[in-house]
């Protein structure tokens, strides 16, 4: 059942084509979606897998048609349920590259809960969650990352319910990975896509994207040409957290705060800025709370954990510890049990 | 010794005896009676056990609802039940022995703990103002009642032990069970050792093994001394087919038979569950056999734990989820996915009494229509159901082979009287059981046109199961109606249609490869029986005790429920009358008339309990005698 052999060794050089189903996509004209498949598509010939070894596990909603649409091994599965059918493909065979792609009602809402706990376990997964904070294939209405007062086809008054902070949850449920880019910006797509599969153990990506049926521009804060440089940070590890389109602006600490600063005005020099460490578990926790238009809001990797164990990977330790500690183990003896009797 | 002389004087050889040990839930007495079993296992006897225990881990001490009972039937003829009526009874306070005392045969002995029958504790299980059932005159009659002061005497025979009150109280039981094991002259030899190797090696404790051990024979020379009893009895060995026995709970032999499928397939086995009563000793077991290649996942929700059981079977693993009634409908969406796709996936469900909550400790055979049925839309699946304790393994290797074969989930519908009941099982020789044979395809089942993922089997209808890893065979399956063969996704009418058919043809076709249903008695007659799942002791029991009385009627148990035996309309048809007795409202007979149009006569007794051998006596005698 091993692959590492064919993993290494003779892999094929591919390209997106390689990973394109002879399907036709059906997402409207415009969808964001297409942004992240041809991002996906373009990643994954880089990956180092063989594609008979890579899978894509969607639940139900629009970004969950992904599958059909990436010439690999892949399930369509139920609503929410996409984390934990990955979860048992990557206990089953570990050497298998698995992905998750899938929407913010799927991911947040009715599979909430599979989010949490695979983050926890942290499986060796890589997760897309195409935010378009708004539920797509139902027609409207809002989602668990839609403002609060959203008017939509079940909230014709406002929504009442107050939105979930995806990359907070990501924080409190120990995720080893998370990282948030945005649908039309290819160049920091393919940069989040390409950390995140290389990444073990479960890595988080929050993709900003757009509906541009039921929720267009929800995003052009932080997506356009114009808003994304001066609303949106880009953090690179080991660098100043600097931005704005003539990159003057930056995040220092005051009194334990984040505040926004203009550099050269007050004293303030670029040293002064935080300094992005992506290892860092307390500076993700800041920037999960970074939201415009206060701050601008933090893109890229913002935290990485290398060393923390993957779920799989402790699971098939302890299946060779047992194996080696007992040796070669006779499957009669175990039917025998250790209280058998003889009847002559 | 004359004390001793006069005892074997007095010597008794009784065929079987059925025997109850009851008390508060913190009494020990599941294991008194693991113990009892374990002893009369060695000795050779049949057996067959009924652990009846509240929901409460430690309900409040001394009530009604916090007692806890054990039964063992054990006999020197072969037997299939627990037993009806208790012979004998231990009561370790007031509370066991109100609940089980209208359990006891007239005549029976019940020794009761009697410091515990104190004001305090009278009242707590409702015997109010001064009443005391050991001075009731109607039960001193009816009962040979014997009283113990086994508080105490524990007490006193451990007062030089040094340990404090709290460990020396919890020796109470062992106390008990010396008393019992010299009553039916059985050795102390299993109990000490496993005294010895519980408390003694494995926790560290041989002080408090030793306590035990002398608390246990303390009760042993309190029986032999205290001229207490008229007698003592023997049940001496059953007549077994020759070979290597052990005792086995039905759950334990769901392990086992999982496992075993697993080696027979080759293959490894991801098994995934969230805890549930009566189902969770099922992943105990299986978490434990690592060594084998069996993987389990404690899973954060039921959904989560199918959903897992069916990515791990679309990566090439076996894989299988465990359940009890809650938890089979919260799988079921999860359910009807595998059924579209087509992958192998065995659901265990430990069928406990319902609905809702219910009572999660006591038994039930009522998921049978939701095993059938519940999922949205037509969703066909084959259903199984394991017959007695040590049948388990047997039914287990078959689920796992239903599933691979037919690639179809297979849901497999244990209860809690026989996942918690133990017998007596002949251990089969693992090198005689039939391989599962599973078959990947590879490259060469591609054509010019790629690889047909829905292509099928002309016989069994099944797809081939082609998984990750496999060069040329990537393709995408999913919960939304496809093409067939192409497996692309598909909205056309007639399409739809073809697939639903076939889907359901194909569950049918599975009767194919699972054996005819067998009639215990003759093969036609006037009344026939039927039976499914755990009421197979009880019922096989009581019909042989009809036919033993002259009247003309047999008995038969289905261990398939879907598709049935492809003789099953014969049979019903050989019978002028077919009697449905089960643990439920009439769920099989709903099933048998809507499919052979055939009247069933139902016996449905839902009480949490398994059924009483003489209750289907009276029942089926009835139905004789219209």
């Amino acid at each position: 059942m091993s692959t590492a052999e064919s993993k290494n060794t003779e892999l094929p050089i591919y390209t997106a084509k390689d990973f394109t189903t002879d399907q036709d996509v059906r997402w409207c004209p415009g969808c964001g979606d297409y942004a992240a498949l041809s991002a996906v598509r373009k990643a994954l010939p880089e990956i180092g897998h063989r594609k008979e070894n890579i899978v894509c596990i969607s639940g139900i909603g629009c970004a969950a048609r992904f599958p059909y649409y990436l010439d690999t091994f892949g399930m369509h599965s139920v609503h929410g349920r996409a984390l934990a059918v990955a979860t048992g493909v990557k206990c089953a065979n570990p050497e298998l590259e698995v992905l998750v792609v899938s929407g913010d009602g799927d991911l947040l809402s009715i599979g909430g809960n599979h989010t949490i706990h695979t983050m926890r376990r942290n499986v060796d997964l890589s997760i897309f969650l195409l935010n378009n904070k708004i539920y797509g294939l139902t027609k409207g209405q809002y989602s668990p990352t839609s403002e609060q007062g959203k008017v939509t086809s079940s909230s014709p008054a406002g929504s009442i319910d107050f939105p979930i902070n995806p990359i907070a949850l990501a924080v409190a449920a120990g995720c080893t990975f998370i990282a948030r880019g945005i649908d039309v910006d290819m160049k920091g797509m393919d940069k989040l896509i390409s950390r995140s599969f290389a990444h073990r153990g479960t890595s988080f990506v929050e993709v900003y994207q757009d509906c541009n049926i039921f929720n267009h521009k929800a995003w052009f804060y932080a997506s356009q040409k114009d808003t994304m440089p001066e609303n949106t940070i880009r953090v690179e590890h080991g660098k100043p957290l600097i931005f704005g389109s003539d990159r003057t602006k930056g995040v220092r600490f005051n009194n334990g705060h984040p505040e926004v600063v203009t550099i050269g005005e007050g004293g303030i020099n670029a040293d002064d800025l935080i300094v992005h460490n992506e290892t860092d578990r307390i500076l993700v926790s800041m920037y999960a709370q970074m939201a415009h238009p206060e701050y601008p809001e933090p893109v890229g990797v913002l935290h990485a954990d290398p060393t923390k164990p993957t779920y799989d990977q402790l699971l098939i330790d302890q299946i060779t510890d047992a194996q080696e500690k007992n040796g070669e183990s006779d499957f009669q003896s175990l039917l025998v049990g250790n209280d058998s009797w003889k009847v002559q | 010794m004359p004390t001793k002389q006069a005892a074997e004087n007095s010597n008794t050889t009784l065929d079987s005896v059925v025997i109850r040990f009851c008390g508060d839930s913190g009494d020990g007495m599941q294991l008194t009676g693991g113990q009892f079993t374990d002893t009369a296992a060695l000795i050779g006897n049949d057996f067959a056990t009924f652990p009846d225990f509240p929901a409460e881990i430690r309900a409040p001490k001394g009530t009604t609802f916090g007692v806890s009972g054990f039964q063992v039937h054990f006999s020197s003829e072969s037997i299939f039940t627990p037993g009806d009526r208790v012979n004998a009874m231990v009561a370790m306070n007031p509370a066991g022995l109100k609940v089980n005392l209208p359990d006891v045969e007239a005549g029976g002995i019940v020794i009761v703990n009697e410091d515990e029958f104190n004001k305090g504790n009278l009242s707590k299980c409702g015997y109010l103002d001064g009443y005391n059932p050991l001075d009731d005159e109607e039960i001193l009659s009816k009962y040979n009642l014997i009283r113990v002061p086994m508080s105490r005497l524990t007490k006193e025979s451990l007062a030089d032990s040094g340990m404090g009150a709290k460990d020396v109280n919890r020796c109470r039981n062992m106390f008990a069970l010396g008393i019992v094991y010299w009553l039916y002259e059985r050795s102390l030899d299993v109990t000490k050792e496993y005294l010895n190797k519980v408390f003694g090696e494995k926790k560290g404790k041989p002080e408090i093994a030793k306590i035990n051990i002398n608390a246990l024979e303390a009760g042993y020379y309190f029986g032999e001394t205290s001229e207490m009893f008229p007698a003592r009895y023997r049940v001496p060995p059953a007549s077994q087919e020759p070979g290597t026995y052990r005792q086995i709970s039905g759950n334990e032999a769901t392990v086992l038979g999982l496992a075993a499928a697993s080696q027979l397939a080759q293959k490894e086995m991801v098994y995934a569950s969230y805890p549930i009563t009566p189902a969770s000793n099922v992943i105990h077991g299986l978490a434990r056999l690592k060594r084998f290649g069996i993987k389990t996942i404690q899973s954060e929700d039921e959904i989560a734990a199918v959903c897992s059981a069916i990515g791990a079977s679309f990566a090439g693993n076996i894989g299988v989820t465990g359940t009890s009634g809650p938890g089979l409908a919260l799988k079921g969406e999860a359910l009807g996915l595998a059924m579209m796709l087509e992958l192998p996936l065995v659901v265990v469900d430990v069928q406990r009494a319902g609905p809702s909550t219910g009572m999660p400790t006591k038994t039930e055979q009522a998921d049978l229509l939701q095993a059938m049925f519940g999922r949205h839309c037509e969703s066909p699946v084959i259903v199984v159901a394991p017959r007695s304790p040590s049948d388990c393994f047997h039914m287990a290797i078959e689920a796992v082979r239903l599933s691979i074969e037919h690639m179809c989930p297979v849901v497999y519908l244990s209860d809690g009287y026989i996942g918690n009941g133990a017998e007596p099982w002949k251990i089969p020789d693992f090198s005689s059981l039939a391989p599962i044979t599973v078959d990947h395809p590879t490259l060469d089942d591609a054509d010019e046109n790629g690889y047909l993922p829905y292509k099928r089997d002309p016989d069994s209808l099944a797809r081939k199961w082609a998984i990750p890893g496999t060069a040329g065979l990537e393709h995408r399956v999913g919960g939304l109606e496809k093409q067939d063969e192409t497996g692309n996704i598909s909205y056309d009418g007639d399409n739809h249609q073809h697939m639903v058919d076939i889907r359901a043809e194909k569950v049918q076709r599975a009767a194919r490869s699972i054996p005819p249903l067998e009639v215990h008695g003759e093969s036609s007659g006037d009344v026939l029986v039927l039976g499914w799942g755990g009421t197979y002791g009880s019922i096989t029991t009581a019909v042989e005790q009809v036919r033993a009385r002259g009247h003309s009627v047999s008995s038969a148990h289905l261990q398939y429920l879907n598709p049935f035996p492809s003789n099953l309309e014969q049979v019903l048809g050989s019978f002028k009358r077919v009697v449905v007795p089960e643990i439920n409202s009439g769920q099989l007979s709903v099933l048998l008339r809507s499919r052979y149009l055939v009247e069933t006569i139902g016996i449905n007794i839902v009480k949490g309990q398994p059924f009483r051998v003489d209750t289907l006596v009276e029942r089926i005698m009835e139905v004789i005698e219209q």
